[in-house]
């Protein structure tokens, strides 16, 4: 199996506080990878130094075979990013932000505007194609900020909580285009509170207190801690955080 | 009496363009949780903004612990404690000032209604220094829970409050709901999880600005019209595709580690497409629906109604 994400012992301090504690886990291509923590585990820190946004104190790391300390503008151009808080230009249409990140990760014109098409029929978006993004409900606008953050065809995408306040029915048809970009080969490394979601993943892994305190499939966790579900799993080993969610 | 009442509610924004509220009425008792779902764009928090007297509606009453929301808004905002969805506490000042800055408003301090907030502010004690704008999460709805409760409203609205929040603190955090209904208190609270909604004395289900329906969990649950599969093989994304292409199918999704289906034919027949299909160590079994499956039924419904087909 080809390995994408290569971590070991990655460590990044803020002063005393060590935010992400010598974390080591392989990913695999074309992998369904969750990254599970309560709030303030550590996830966002680890994410972006893996995205090369962040450089880490101590350990090693490669995505996509380019090293976090001395390649990270390789590793953006090879990766998608879909961050928490931000990920869409509000102001722009839908048809402007795909131009836009098309653009920015050095799509031909030709290109843009076969993608243009693809994005705006699998969505379905065809009436809010010149619509401001702003004007969109959430649940279409967190479906094309995915839909952009693999516009470039990258190896591996990052999502960081995509389906936040999203319903239930939303949420399902995010999962279907995770799901159908997984199954063209693109490696997808996920955050999520909605623990059904966990279930969805190929793997899993659970950090508490800046450390991966579990990694496995959702089956095998459930089974190594004797629960039925991927919540009681969580519960059971986000109950021992010393570190206040902060 | 009730603590809010809703009559004939219709509001539109734009001059009239976007309809956001449409014909809403509903009661909610006093004492009672009720839980407000629905899609993004429902109209959900329009209900709230009016609800608090943030927004006039076109047409319609409504009233909150007796008093008209237009006519009596000043009484209403004595009254009720309000979460929108957005932090809205001011990031600049300290988790402390923040607190003594919403009793000073309500003419009331920290101390006269500690024991209220008590349960929660222990929590956030250790961090009463730090600015609002730097907690996590999780911390900034307790703060924002604490400063709708510091003047001892009789109703409160939570709008979407455990958005982003891990099942940990989602967990403390309706502990504290629960407290708070024993004391009386009237909660309105809207949100994306169904679990949740499963914790309230009755579920309003709101979608393209219309109520659906209102009914407890149990009944919500009850009503579900159809038998429900739940499906799991070894190639789930496979089997999702061949269970979604197959002529019978009305409804399939992921559901944890199953597939939610349901269908017009009988489970022999679907057993043996799906062997020919090629799965194989197959899990077939009926499931009683949960609130979340309803939700799912109900946009699906709506979607194929508005010509969308795609299963």
């Amino acid at each position: 199996m080809e390995t994408v994400i290569k971590a070991n012992k990655l460590t990044k301090r803020f002063g005393d506080f060590v935010a992400v504690d010598e974390i080591t886990f392989d990913v695999y291509k074309g992998e369904i990878f969750g990254f599970l923590g309560a709030n303030g585990a550590g996830k966002t820190t680890a994410m972006r130094m893996l995205c090369g946004l962040s450089t880490p104190t101590s350990g090693e790391a490669t995505v996509a075979g380019f090293d976090v300390f001395t390649q990270p503008e390789e590793i953006k151009k090879n990766i998608g990013y879909m961050s928490q808080k931000f990920s869409l230009y509000e102001d722009l249409s839908v048809l402007e932000n795909i131009e836009f990140y098309g653009g920015i990760y050095g799509l031909s014109r030709s290109e843009i505007r076969e993608k243009n098409k693809e994005l705006i029929s699998k969505l379905g978006l065809e009436k809010e194609a010149n619509n401001l993004v702003r004007s969109l409900p959430l649940g279409w606008k967190q479906k094309l900020s995915f839909l952009v953050a693999i516009v470039h065809q990258p190896k591996i995408v990052f999502l960081d909580e995509p389906t936040g306040g999203v319903d239930p029915y939303m949420r399902r048809e995010f999962w279907d285009l995770i799901y159908d970009a997984a199954d063209k080969g693109i490696t997808i490394f996920v955050t999520t509170h909605y623990l059904d979601e966990a279930e969805y993943c190929n793997r899993v892994t659970i950090m508490v207190d800046g450390k991966i305190e579990a990694l496995d499939s959702p089956g095998g966790l459930r089974q190594k801690f004797g629960v039925a579900s991927m919540d009681e799993v969580f519960y059971k080993l986000a109950r021992q955080a010393k570190r206040s969610a902060d | 009496m009730n603590a809010i009442e809703l009559k004939n509610i219709t509001k539109t924004y734009n001059k009239g363009k976007v309809l956001a509220v449409d014909d809403v009425s509903f009661s909610i008792a006093e004492g009672e949780m009720f839980g407000l779902i629905g899609p993004d764009g429902a109209g959900k928090s329009s209900i709230f903004r009016m609800l608090t007297t943030l927004l006039i509606p076109d047409k319609g009453t409504a009233t909150v612990g007796g008093y008209d929301i237009v006519k009596d808004f000043k009484a209403i905002r004595g009254i009720l404690g309000y979460m929108p969805g957005r932090f809205s506490l001011y990031q600049d000042l300290t988790v402390e000032e923040n607190l003594s800055f919403f009793a000073t408003v309500f003419e009331t301090s920290i101390e006269e209604n500690y024991n209220l907030i008590k349960d929660i502010y222990v929590q956030l004690e250790p961090f009463k220094d730090r600015r609002a704008g730097k907690l996590s999460g999780g911390m900034k709805q307790k703060l924002a829970l604490c400063c709708a409760l510091i003047h001892k409203p009789k109703v409160l609205f939570l709008d979407e409050p455990t958005t982003g929040v891990d099942v940990v603190s989602r967990k403390e955090f309706w502990e504290m709901l629960k407290r708070l209904k024993a004391q009386g208190i009237t909660i309105l609270v809207s949100t994306s999880y169904m679990d949740e909604a499963t914790l309230c004395d009755r579920i309003g289900l709101i979608l393209g600005g219309k109520l659906l329906s209102i009914a407890s969990p149990e009944d919500t649950v009850k009503a579900y019209p159809e038998k429900l599969y739940a499906v799991k093989a070894p190639a789930m994304y496979k089997l999702l595709n061949d269970l979604r292409s197959h002529d019978c199918t009305m409804n399939c999704y992921t559901f944890g580690e199953y597939l939610h289906l349901s269908t017009e034919c009988g489970e022999e027949e679907i057993r043996e497409f799906l062997a020919e299909s090629g799965h194989t160590d197959l899990e077939f079994k009926p499931v009683t629906p949960t609130v979340e499956d309803c939700f799912i039924r109900l946009l699906k419904v709506q979607s194929d109604g508005n010509g969308n087909k795609s299963k």
